[in-house]
């Protein structure tokens, strides 16, 4: 898929521990995403979602080392670290943090706040600015006479409305959305969820989405990638990767989620992830996964294609249960 | 249902409202006093052996009706009757007796557990309190209930500290520990909301089991699917009132008020090719400082009609539908 709008090439991260080890978080993590699609990105805690993107933002902390290329439109961002990736931060790629709507300053108006980076990054100024503020409100979805508001004079579904507001100030061409939901009523959520929907098909956006609600993923984006320690194990389209999963974290992941109608057993999976600060042998998936061979111990399956656009990092790929 | 054939708990027009401060000029004013209507005449039941979820959104009141029917709040009127006994009317005393029998479990095991309290020091903490057992048979009882959520080996857990489980591990903790004074209703208010996909079902699970057992379960959760697949029956909460009520599998498959119908359209479905169509309602509840006129629901409502301003409908048996009731004078 060349000519995409972001391409992640083989990302590795590792942080510095206190104790001179390393963690190795990000293990190697291709995607790419076009232009108005949206890409969710689900997995459990701690299977490197999050640093991931922080580190197409260019915001991990200082003990961290990064390897790989992120390249947008073509052009590597992380060729010379801070100093290439800097001019593209809001400007072309955006994030809306975990926990945005409740990180709004208490004592500064919302307008002013949401100005704050078109300030700093020289997009827009002064007047220009304020009518920007406008216009951004009124795309969220929120009058723009608010613009004068405190956060505590909005609900939370307005206050994470405006975080998105925030993150779209420098009109970014790729939004980094991590838990964009979570803590919201379902009823907000569907309503916050149109809005990133509105976003991506009516303005073009390229949305990455990090949840662990497999469900939204579902209704809301074209294309996933579950990750599992530090690496992609299965992505796709959502609907193969529901239809046809090829990977038995996926199924297990889809197994533990309850559904409105469905009334198969919810299962937990059993076991935790792999620790991440030691050289990890075979797959990492095995001592939790149901289809687990002796090959598995040893030999660490890569991603390899399963279909249409569809990779599975599993030895018995075929033989992952189909869900009906 | 106990051995008078009634259910265990009842809750009969329960009201809890909390006044707000009018500050110093609305006291020279005489401005009226104002109160947030928390709960604003719930009635529910649970019996034995069965798990009823009570959901709704964030403020509609399920945590307070919680709170309040374990007496953690004061009750304004209504009644709570447990096992024919009427707690809004037990002395201190007496109340503390009655809290051997119902339990509550928090939403954030994070939070819940003492940091400087081992595992087994957290769960024998309540037979303390009560000054239940020896020594050697409160240790008995940890390890029984420690093993009755899945943590077994007992000796393997007893002596960690919160810090070295993980979120579901820790969760289990806290539910030992409500399980070790026997109880014969536990309240669960989100018990999974803050935990890891993977883990979620394991603690469902043992509720489940519980439940199996005889224990009467009320869980308070916002997710319907959860409350779908393992509740018997469904509560229903809209702004401080029960809008529809029944058995769980009838309010999912038909629902009958237009809130908990909006509330099922907006739930995400694990299958991506499925299209239902999906009734999103603007706003969002509305403060239950100025509740609206007649229906509480009616300035959101996609059906509602003139009538609807003026007439508070009462919860009603939907015809035909034994323990199926719904408030709604369009239903």
């Amino acid at each position: 898929m060349s000519g995409a709008l972001l391409e992640v090439e083989d990302l590795h991260v590792w942080f510095d521990l206190p104790n001179g080890k390393q963690l190795h978080a990000v293990q190697g993590v291709s995607f790419s995403i076009d232009a108005g699609t949206r890409l969710g990105m689900v997995g459990e805690s701690g299977c490197g979602k999050t640093t991931t993107i922080l580190a197409l933002m260019g915001l991990l902390p200082q003990i961290a080392t990064l390897s790989g290329r992120v390249l947008l439109d073509g052009t590597n961002i992380l060729e010379q670290g801070e100093e290439t990736i800097a001019p593209h931060r809001w400007k072309d790629i955006a994030m809306v943090f975990q926990g945005a709507m409740n990180a709004f300053d208490p004592v500064r108006r919302i307008g002013d706040q949401i100005a704050e980076p078109m300030e700093l990054h020289g997009y827009a100024s002064g007047r220009e600015a304020q009518h920007r503020v406008r216009e951004l409100l009124e795309t969220v979805g929120i009058s723009p006479t608010r613009a004068g508001s405190y956060p505590h004079e909005l609900s939370g579904g307005m206050r994470q409305r405006a975080a998105i507001a925030m993150s779209l100030a420098c009109s970014p061409r790729v939004l980094l959305a991590d838990e964009p939901t979570t803590a919201l009523d379902v009823m907000v959520q569907a309503q916050v969820l149109e809005l990133l929907t509105y976003l991506s098909d009516e303005l073009g956006l390229a949305l990455v989405f990090v949840t662990h609600d497999l469900p939204i993923v579902a209704q809301t984006c074209t294309r996933a990638a579950v990750m599992y320690a530090g690496r992609i194990v299965e992505q796709g389209p959502t609907e193969a990767l529901y239809h046809e999963t090829r990977h038995p974290y996926t199924r297990m992941l889809w197994a533990a989620t309850p559904d409105l109608e469905a009334r198969d057993d919810v299962l937990s999976i059993p076991g935790v992830p792999p620790r991440l600060d030691a050289e990890l042998r075979g797959c990492p998936f095995a001592p939790r996964c149901y289809l687990a061979a002796s090959r598995c111990a040893d030999d660490r399956p890569e991603l390899h294609s399963v279909g249409a656009e569809h990779e599975s990092a599993c030895h018995f790929a075929s033989s992952v249960e189909v869900v009906a | 249902m106990s051995a008078n054939g009634r259910p265990l708990l009842e809750v009969e027009d329960l009201v809890v409202r909390y006044p707000i401060g009018r500050g110093l000029s609305g006291a020279i004013l005489r401005r009226p006093h104002q109160h947030v209507h928390a709960v604003s005449g719930v009635s529910l039941s649970v019996a034995r052996g069965e798990m009823v979820a009570l959901v709704g959104e964030s403020g509609c009141g399920k945590t307070t009706t919680a709170q309040a029917l374990l007496r953690l709040v004061h009750t304004d009127s209504g009644s709570v009757s447990f096992d024919g006994i009427d707690v809004t009317a037990l002395s201190q005393g007496e109340l503390r007796s009655l809290r051997r029998r119902m339990q509550i479990i928090y939403q954030d095991p994070y939070e819940s557990l003492d940091p400087r309290f081992r595992v087994a020091a957290t769960v024998a903490e309540p037979l303390v309190i009560h000054d239940i057992g020896s020594r050697s048979e409160r240790r008995d009882l940890v390890t029984s209930a420690l093993e009755q959520v899945g943590l077994a080996p007992a000796e393997l857990f007893a002596d960690r500290y919160p810090h070295e489980l993980s979120g579901g591990q820790r969760q289990r903790v806290a539910i030992a520990a409500s399980l070790v004074l026997g109880p014969e209703l536990l309240v669960a208010d989100e018990p999974v909301s803050m935990l890891d996909v993977s883990v979620r079902a394991g603690i469902l699970g043992i509720l489940d089991e519980l439940r199996d057992q005889g224990l009467a379960v009320l869980m308070i959760t916002h997710d319907l699917s959860t409350a779908a697949r393992f509740a018997d029956r469904i509560c229903v909460m809209y702004l401080g009132r029960i809008v529809e009520e029944g058995p769980a599998r009838q309010v999912i498959d038909d629902p009958q008020h237009p809130y908990t119908r909006a509330l099922l359209s907006v739930v995400p479905r694990r299958d991506p090719r499925h299209r239902a169509e999906v009734q999103i309602l603007r706003g969002e509840t509305p403060n239950p400082i100025e509740i609206p006129s007649g229906c509480r629901f009616h300035p959101r409502c996609p059906i509602a009609i003139d009538a609807c301003s003026e007439t508070d409908p009462k919860l009603q048996a939907k015809a035909g539908a034994s323990g199926h009731r719904v408030a709604c004078i369009r239903a």
